[in-house]
């Protein structure tokens, strides 16, 4: 077990030092100057330009400037946006409460709904509940965020006026209100997100509880006079969510990174919004640190899933 | 318009006979800025009059929160680092200017006292220097008072080339010296007709001495206050987070009675212009839009319901949406170069065919079908005098005119329907950035070039490619690598003197210089720069108001390109809020006067 967690571990580095390099080359190769827009600007005369790309290095090889990057990643300096003029580090720390919160909950969200509806259509398939489920879950995941967005903002804030569409990091409330606030602007992006979310899962739920729910040792509980309730829950649900704790473990490092469609449609100011904006912007360490971060969760989570997935199933080995 | 035409007009206002609303109307029709024209008045003894605005309140505060939506959102509050119109919004919340620009182009003084004129012996007879009396017991947000030495501190601050600052152009051929603790003079090395730039507007906010001596130079993107501004403005700085919030409290010492009106200011960012239409005048979440960039059938739509809650505030002001015509040929290569400066376009090269395009692009189509409030058909800068006193200056969409044109020229139609001369085939390519509006125009002008003989095939860039200063991309405006582009030009600058500099010939645009060059059209023509250059060393602010028209009147008469529709700024406002809008300076430039109609 130690060394194959050593094993990974090593494994690690060079694959992040090689995703670094290739989104730097990638970032280095896209159009776009950060400093474009002055260019246009008739009253900015052309040093300025100049003068900014000398201080911030624009104009060194790429190769240097990916070598700069990466010994100040190493000391800790995730880089100084050249747009706003600050850390990204703690650009970064701003947007994350926002994204955690509604994307946490909108996984949260995801999960109670996705586990109770596929468990139960897995144990009557093809009975009415089933059905329903299914096909709601079909059009859940056909339909995109973006779309469901705007639905909801047409019908909840413009006909019937009910919630607000512009989510605010700063509500003026205390108290109670202030919860109840919360509630209402995160209420449409936590359902949008979650909703979708949902779908796919309850269909994966389902698929993985009715591989197990016809096995031998099943049967064996029933005859045993188990009852179907104790059955259900403590040995078919158990084996069956083994894939799906993986499923979701994977998913994890979407949590940090924001949703970018439906951030950018509540105006949620999360890390998703903070990437299309500094991409719009040509703000390289910005794209460049929220996007590198967000490989390391994936591969961490990768590792995390894998072993978590032998924790809860014995019968597989690390090798 | 000639010199003595010009100084007619001029006698005319000071003597009461024509009103300084018509007068500074004809100027911009003739392409000179409003606030150019008032300063024209000033100098020749016609003090400014800006308009009263009529603020009610009976005391300062009380108004609870004020609700702001900006699509684009500032990314940072320091008003000489600002890249573009975002940051310079959220900077004027807490910071001034000596004074701002009103709707009509008049000063209106903020932290000076009064505005200097050539009667209050503001501004020396020679045109050399100008002197400001500062406003007294002004007091920075932290207690600190605000004095003449502040002043003097952001001249060498933004003139200081490593402070990198973007505001660089006001300041760097000025000198500024303190006079005493509350007059400052400025002085210029030659004599300066237009002297109202540095200190005012958009690019005149002033920050505190105290805070930003230490980071002057190499060191200015360290200081903490690029962050936390501390200015004079109404609001107080509570909160910012870049590309989504910035947060003020009203400021209590405020240097105006009475103001302002609002308990808090919240400027928020990110999402698109429709939705932040609608968050304004449908649903009434929020108080004001900024930048509606929304076609005017949407917004029509949703000022339309019964119960909307907000409008649409148009407001005019320098920007023209225009069609470049290349003087160069965009497709053969000279020297790792297209569109160099060593060639004549092929088709170009005849000015029947300029002509005839310009008479090709049907202005009233865009404005009625695309632009609706939001674009104004324009024929601006070209001169007629006959018709210049008419307020429609002259344009003209004719099919049948172009076509005798072409005919007489010798471009004869193929079988193909296309027109050709000396085996050339009238054939374009017409290319502008991604955006509804844009394609639309583009296909009305293909649809009446195609019905003049000539084939137009369009092309649409990305706007973040299209505008970049990208050396390595061939799709840049700049490089102009095809025949005909379309797209939106600034003049929010008061002064003509930068922006007419696009098309003197040592401005061409060019490999050696990175294509930074601001002759895009590569356009040369010696009688454009000789006025230029006389304009340049021209004392008489008449005689050079007059070389300026004169350049106008070069440039679209030839024409080296085409204007097509005005754009003025629209916002979205509440119909209680009543907003001081001005399009000379900031949507922000008058935020102290800001108040809800209960």
């Amino acid at each position: 077990m130690s060394r194959y967690l050593l094993r990974r571990l090593l494994i690690l580095v060079p694959s992040l030092l090689g995703i670094s390099i290739v989104l730097f080359t990638a970032l280095a190769l896209a159009p776009g100057d950060p400093f474009g827009e002055l260019a246009t600007n008739p009253n900015v005369p052309p040093e300025v330009g100049a003068a900014l790309r000398a201080k911030f290095g624009l104009d060194d090889p790429v190769w240097r400037r990916y070598l700069h990057w990466l010994v100040a990643m190493l000391h800790g300096d995730w880089g100084f946006s050249f747009v706003s003029r600050m850390d990204v580090d703690r650009l970064i720390l701003q947007r994350l409460p926002a994204t955690l919160l509604v994307i946490g909950s909108s996984q949260v969200l995801a999960l109670l709904i996705a586990l109770p509806v596929g468990v139960l259509a897995a144990t009557r398939p093809y009975s009415l509940f089933d059905q329903v489920a299914n096909t709601f879950a079909f059009i859940g995941f056909s339909l995109p965020t973006f779309f469901t967005g705007l639905l909801f903002i047409l019908v909840f804030s413009i006909y019937l006026d009910w919630l607000p569409f512009v989510f605010r990091s700063d509500l003026a409330a205390t108290g109670w209100r202030w919860y109840w606030e919360e509630f209402r602007q995160a209420v449409m992006p936590v359902a949008v997100l979650g909703l979708f979310q949902a779908a796919s899962w309850t269909r994966y739920v389902r698929s993985a509880v009715l591989d197990v729910i016809r096995l031998d040792y099943v049967t064996t509980a029933r005859a045993k006079g188990i009852a179907e309730r104790a059955v259900v829950t403590r040995h078919v649900v158990r084996n069956a969510l083994i894939p799906v704790v993986t499923l979701v473990a994977l998913s994890m490092p979407a949590v940090f990174g924001g949703a970018i469609v439906t951030e950018q449609i509540f105006r949620i100011p999360g890390i998703g919004s903070l990437l299309i904006s500094s991409i719009l912007a040509n703000d390289t360490p910005v794209i460049m640190a929220v996007t590198f971060v967000f490989a390391c969760l994936v591969i961490l989570f990768n590792l995390f899933a894998d072993i978590l997935y032998g924790w809860l199933d014995p019968r597989i080995s690390y090798r | 318009m000639t010199e003595r035409e010009l100084r007619r007009l001029i006698a005319a206002v000071k003597a009461g006979e024509l009103s300084r609303r018509v007068f500074v109307r004809r100027m911009v029709g003739l392409g000179l800025t409003a606030p150019f024209a008032t300063t024209l008045l000033s100098r020749a003894g016609v003090a400014q009059a800006p308009a009263k605005f009529e603020y009610k309140p009976g005391k300062a505060g009380g108004g609870g929160p004020l609700k702001t939506l900006f699509w684009q959102a500032p990314t940072l509050l320091n008003p000489h680092f600002a890249i573009g119109t975002k940051d310079q919004e959220g900077s004027r919340i807490f910071y001034e200017p000596l004074a701002g620009w009103d709707g009509e182009g008049n000063l209106v003084p903020m932290l000076a006292a009064e505005i200097p004129e050539t009667e209050n012996g503001g501004i020396s007879p020679d045109g050399k220097s100008v002197t400001w009396k500062l406003k007294k017991d002004v007091q920075w947000h932290d207690g600190r008072p605000f004095t003449a030495d502040d002043v003097v501190f952001n001249w060498e601050y933004a003139a200081d080339p490593a402070t990198a600052a973007t505001t660089i152009g006001s300041y760097k051929d000025i000198k500024v010296e303190k006079i005493d603790t509350h007059t400052i003079r400025i002085q210029f090395n030659k004599p300066t007709p237009f002297w109202a730039d540095a200190f005012i507007g958009q690019r005149g906010m002033i920050v505190p001495k105290h805070l930003f001596e230490a980071y002057k130079g190499g060191a200015s993107r360290d200081a903490p206050a690029n962050l936390k501004p501390v200015g004079t403005g109404p609001y107080k700085f509570v909160d910012f987070k870049p590309g989504d919030l910035v947060t003020g409290e009203r400021n209590p010492n405020y240097h105006l009675p009475n103001r302002p009106y609002f308990d808090t200011i919240e400027m928020k960012g990110g999402g698109d212009a429709v939705s932040a239409a609608r968050a304004v005048i449908q649903t009434g979440e929020y108080d004001y839009a900024w930048n509606m960039q929304v076609e005017d059938e949407i917004l029509l739509r949703l000022e339309d319901g019964g119960k909307a809650r907000g409008k649409a505030e148009i407001v005019a002001g320098g920007n023209i949406e225009h069609i470049q015509i290349n003087s160069t040929d965009p497709w053969t290569e000279v020297d790792g170069e297209r569109s160099s400066a060593k060639t004549k376009h092929p088709l170009f090269s005849d000015p029947a065919v300029r002509q005839a395009l310009a008479l090709l692009v049907d202005r009233a189509s865009v404005e009625q079908h695309i632009y609706g409030r939001t674009g104004i058909a324009t024929g601006n800068f070209v001169n007629n005098p006959p018709r210049f006193v008419s307020k429609n200056t002259h344009w003209e969409f004719n099919v049948d005119k172009a076509n005798q044109l072409l005919e007489q020229a010798g471009w004869k139609r193929g079988s193909d329907g296309v027109r050709a001369k000396d085996g050339k085939k009238l054939k374009l390519v017409f290319q502008t950035a991604t955006n509804a509006p844009r394609q639309k125009t583009q296909a009305i002008v293909k649809q009446a070039c195609q019905k003049a003989g000539i084939d137009v095939e369009l092309k649409s860039v990305t706007s973040s490619v299209y505008f970049s200063s990208d050396v390595a991309n061939p799709d840049t405006y700049s490089k102009f690598y095809c025949d005909i582009q379309m797209y939106t030009t600034t003049m929010g600058e008061p002064d003509p003197n930068q922006f007419m500099r696009q098309f003197l010939s040592s401005e061409i645009a060019t490999k050696d210089n990175k294509w930074q060059g601001r002759n895009i059209t590569r356009w040369r023509n010696d009688e454009y720069d000789k006025a230029y250059q006389m304009a340049e060393g021209e004392l008489d602010a008449v005689r050079r108001a007059a070389l300026f028209i004169k350049m106008n009147d070069l440039v679209v008469g030839d024409p080296a390109e085409i204007p097509v529709v005005y754009r003025p700024r629209v916002s979205a406002v509440s119909r209680q809020l009543r907003p001081h809008p001005s399009g000379w300076d900031n949507d922000m430039w008058d935020l102290r006067n800001w108040y809800r109609e209960t």
